[in-house]
């Protein structure tokens, strides 16, 4: 959709402001928002291309105005509605009414034991690529109203694909887990010029990854 | 408590009452049986003591000693990575690393516009600015503007590549070996590589 959230090239958003030996989190709130978005389960048609698009959604005022971690809140209290697991009325009191949507808790120990050695996952293997190394491509012009990975700003543009980076699931498909569309997955080179104009750096580039459904020959 | 908490702001919300709203969101879900606050004491505890920038400023002082290794990382990065055995938590996304190499000549800085994807199984949870609408919509268009900001006034004929993270791929920079760090090893080395580095808003610098 085009949210606000697609914000690459906006003018206007202020100085970006640094902040020396930043703790990891501000507020303990926001260390409970993070664990809770990671520890619940909701269940079949939930990942993480439905947690993005859920804070896409958020009307383009308040995804502004809101902290980091408070679209997270703002996100995962709709997650947790939509999906039966608790009712507008237990989250606007707070005491649980009987009934609701059945989840799996993950315990302290199931945390503990996924606590190991980082390893890479392994993509899917066997699909196809559309296009090579060097190939001159095209991004498509597409305003979905769903959820994409497509921004604005690359829509209609000319690049060249750098690298293949392997096979994904497709985001604007898999966001409510209807169909995964495995396909490949590029790093796709654009002059910086090519975006933004003649005002732009002719030296610089933009490099960004494009499934093989975003993209067209050139 | 509640007077406390309501002289803090922050981008015009009163975070007192985002504070009490996770509190009751919290206990609704104990209450329901469907979370374990002791489980999410140890992912904020892992995230907050663990995981961090110290784990990818490994990585790159090993690229920066062992020519083997760095052509590994910039080949193979999930490989690379693998050999520290950086503990983490398994199972939130199905992320991959790329390496992207900073030379006299290039110089590499990761954004994500669309949110805030960030390494973070090798340099934990991002800073706020990095997350900030600033930074996200400005840094694709105005990279020179931006790094300039950091600190960093790149010549003209050095090439800025901007890395727009929006797939499963995890984007690592890796700084150039700053002079007068020769013979240190890989301990010593990795003591000065900063988070800011490793994402491209900074150079590395010998103290």
């Amino acid at each position: 959709m085009n949210g606000v959230h697609d914000m690459g090239g906006m003018h206007g958003m202020g100085p970006i402001e640094r902040e020396q030996d930043e703790p990891v989190f501000h507020e303990e709130w926001e260390g409970r928002v993070y664990a809770l978005t990671r520890v619940l389960r909701l269940g079949p048609k939930w990942n993480v291309d439905m947690s993005r698009y859920t804070m896409e959604q958020l009307p383009p005022a308040r995804y502004l105005a809101s902290s980091y971690y408070e679209r997270w809140l703002l996100g995962l209290e709709a997650r947790l509605v939509a999906s039966g697991v608790v009712s507008a009325e237990e989250l606007a009191d707070g005491r649980a009414r009987p009934g609701g949507a059945k989840m799996p808790l993950m315990a302290v120990d199931e945390v503990r034991a996924s606590l190991g050695p980082w390893r890479a996952p392994h993509p899917e293997v066997g699909v196809p690529p559309k296009f090579n190394a060097g190939d001159r491509v095209v991004a498509c012009k597409i305003n979905p109203v769903g959820h994409t990975r497509l921004p604005r700003y690359i829509r209609g543009r000319q690049g060249v694909i750098e690298h293949d980076l392997g096979v994904q699931r497709f985001p604007d498909t898999w966001v409510a887990c209807q169909d995964p569309k495995p396909q490949h997955v590029y790093s796709v080179r654009f002059a910086a010029q090519e975006l933004w104009g003649p005002d732009a750096s002719p030296r610089d580039a933009l490099y960004i990854d494009l499934w093989d459904d975003y993209l067209d020959p050139a | 408590m509640k007077t406390d908490a309501h002289e803090h702001h922050h981008q015009g919300t009163d975070l007192s009452d985002v504070a009490l709203r996770v509190r009751t969101l919290e206990s609704l879900l104990i209450d329901k049986g469907l979370v374990d606050p002791k489980a999410l004491d140890l992912i904020i505890e892992t995230y907050e003591t663990m995981i961090g920038p110290h784990y990818g400023a490994k990585v790159v002082a090993r690229s920066w000693v062992d020519p083997q290794f760095r052509e590994l990382l910039l080949t193979d990065a999930n490989a690379a990575v693998e050999q520290f055995n950086f503990t983490t938590i398994a199972g939130a996304l199905p992320t991959r690393i790329v390496a992207v190499e900073n030379t006299p000549k290039v110089h590499n800085v990761v954004v994500c516009t669309l949110c805030s994807c960030y390494p973070t199984q090798i340099l934990g949870l991002p800073p706020t600015w990095y997350k900030s609408a600033a930074y996200r919509s400005r840094v694709v268009i105005d990279p020179r503007g931006v790094l300039k900001g950091f600190g960093l006034d790149l010549p003209d004929d050095v090439e800025i590549g901007v890395w727009d993270s929006n797939s499963d791929m995890r984007y690592l920079v890796v700084p150039e070996r700053p002079a007068g760090t020769e013979g240190w090893n890989e301990e010593r080395l990795a003591s000065i590589v900063t988070r800011d580095s490793m994402v491209g808003v900074a150079k590395v610098t010998a103290p």
